[in-house]
């Protein structure tokens, strides 16, 4: 498989905190490569890293096969950056802000054509003669979106793309970052949201205290997580807790609302123990669903770890 | 190879200009630094002292030229910081040479067709230009060297706060003026006045008008053009390196 981007060694330090932690890792072509973190973990830093606008400590990087501090300039061509904070210019309209990055970029070949025809499919065709200092939240970021997709990037860098942005506006984005995926372009897509990263991504790297925890599809991690699988289960009259985590292969036990969930490595064996358990009691199981671990199970065990807590 | 590399950058750095025309030209420090403040200065010394013409001519040009291309500069950059569009440019395949060259480029633009009013209103007053190619040559030369002036003076501190390069710029350029030969001709200037305004890029352009005005100069033509470059050069590349240096500190 080609790659995309390779990071060898990266390392950023702001004085004493060093933001990112000789990390390395690869993006394959084609693939939307999710990078997840919480806040202060060195998402944003690695990006801005990669996008050319701070130079690493240490270590270094590839875009294409071009190195991001050599052959910077070849690098760029080759990406386009949606940032956390939509930084179009606010007092030239959307039309000029798209034109704008179609200079910059030497988008020559059809370049109007283009631009009208990401307007159409961001929604914001009829404002294009509107200064973006009047747009929403939501449309400066698709106003920033089209802006990017109009160079035809290569390698498509989204930070928190969807934050803050209502459920059509955040779909309308997923849905056509998945679409220009389709069409041959790498995602590289930093987020906080568990179920975007789940939806979208390929794969997944995990980063904390500027260090990669983990790196693997959504899938892959949430199986390797065998302890957070579970076994969720109510009853005809309240049961607590405390009681339930003694049955057989239960590793801990949470009440959420009138259900019990059940932690375990084994769930066969303890819905066989929780039958046996309410036959035992005199009690009626009313449901019972075993559970794989979420992305966000997933995520907030590894920061954990990655914590030693 | 490298001459289409140039060649698209340069097309790069004036789709800068371009974008730095359509938002700074009415932006309120560039209105209030590049035409009221040196408009106001220009009255409180000229008005009143019943002085030829002429003289009143090569101050105004003086003042117009020198404010108004230093005005857009200083504040591009801080501005951009601030608002985090520079580091939408940054991320751009465009060299920083060719941004900031973008922003000289506005400036530059802005300082020269401003300079064509006080020039209107002089002919409009009867001077007469002796050596329009001169006059015309000078203001272009003045333009584009104090326009790099204006980027050097953003370069540092790194700030992203506009009102701190323009306090910065402002403490640069007043002395300026005043040891320029706008007020008290260079040849009325005891010597260690002349020695002081020698180290100033506007002495030249003052020189040159009065050149094209008076049918005399302190300097040759030649020295006031070698001069005019000589800065432009300076200030071009110095702006150019600090930036460069500066650039990562500000975007941090």
């Amino acid at each position: 498989m080609e790659t995309a981007i390779e990071v060898r060694d990266l390392t950023k330090n702001y004085g004493e905190i060093t933001a990112v932690n000789h990390i390395n890792f690869k993006v394959r072509k084609g693939e939307i490569f999710g990078f997840l973190g919480p806040n202060g973990a060195g998402k944003t830093t690695t990006i801005r890293i990669l996008t050319g606008v701070i130079r690493p400590d240490d270590g270094t990087a590839t875009i294409m096969g071009y190195n991001i501090l050599k052959e910077s300039l070849k690098a760029k061509q080759t990406i386009s950056v949606v940032p956390e904070m939509a930084n179009a210019y606010i007092d030239l309209t959307a039309w000029q802000n798209i034109m704008l990055i179609g200079e910059l970029y030497g988008v020559k070949k059809g370049r109007q054509e283009k631009a009208n025809h990401l307007l159409k499919e961001f929604q914001l065709y009829e404002r294009r003669n509107h200064l973006a200092r009047g747009f929403s939240k939501g449309m400066k970021q698709k106003l920033i979106l089209c802006m990017a997709l109009l160079t035809e990037p290569q390698v498509l860098f989204l930070d928190e793309p969807t934050g803050g942005l209502d459920v059509e506006s955040a779909r309308l984005i997923r849905d056509i970052v998945r679409q220009y995926n389709r069409d041959g372009t790498t995602v590289f897509l930093s987020t906080h949201n568990m179920e975007e990263a789940n939806k979208l991504c390929d794969r997944i790297a995990i980063i904390n205290y500027g260090r990669i925890a983990a790196i693997d599809s959504p899938e892959n991690l949430r199986m390797e997580s065998s302890s957070l699988k579970s076994v969720e289960a109510s009853f005809d009259k309240s049961v607590s807790a405390s009681e339930l985590s003694k049955v057989l292969h239960v590793t801990q036990a949470k009440k959420i609302g009138d259900k019990v969930r059940l932690y375990t490595d084994e769930p066969h064996s303890v819905i066989d123990s929780l039958i046996d358990y309410a036959r035992s009691k005199n009690l009626t199981i009313v449901s019972l669903n075993t559970l794989a671990p979420t992305l966000e199970d997933v995520f907030i065990k590894l920061i954990k770890e990655h914590r030693g807590d | 190879m490298w001459k289409s590399v140039i060649s698209e950058q340069m097309r790069r750095a004036f789709a800068v200009a371009k974008k730095d025309l359509r938002i700074y030209y009415k932006s309120a420090p560039v209105l209030i630094f590049g035409l009221i403040l040196p408009f106001f200065l220009f009255l409180a010394f000229f008005i009143g002292r019943n002085m030829p013409m002429e003289r009143l001519f090569t101050g105004l040009m003086a003042m117009a030229i020198f404010f108004s291309a230093m005005s857009i500069g200083p504040a591009i950059v801080p501005f951009e910081a601030r608002s985090r569009n520079l580091e939408r440019l940054v991320s751009a395949p465009v060299a920083v040479w060719a941004l900031l060259l973008g922003d000289v480029i506005a400036s530059f633009l802005y300082g020269f067709f401003i300079s064509v009013v006080p020039l209107a209103i002089g002919l409009a007053y009867g001077v007469e230009i002796l050596h329009p190619v001169i006059l015309f040559s000078g203001m272009v030369l003045a333009a584009f060297c104090f326009a790099s002036f204006g980027i050097l003076l953003s370069a540092y501190p790194p700030t992203d706060v506009p009102s701190t390069v323009m306090m910065v710029s402002n403490l640069v350029k007043f002395p300026l003026v005043f040891i320029s030969g706008v007020f008290i001709p260079i040849w009325e200037m005891q010597d260690w006045g002349r020695v002081v305004a020698s180290i100033s890029p506007l002495t030249y352009f003052t020189d040159l008008v009065n050149y094209c005005t008076h049918k005399s100069s302190y300097y040759s033509v030649f020295v006031d053009f070698a001069a005019l470059i000589g800065f432009t050069l300076l200030f071009l590349i110095a702006a150019i390196k600090i930036h460069e240096r500066t650039l990562p500190e500000r975007l941090s």
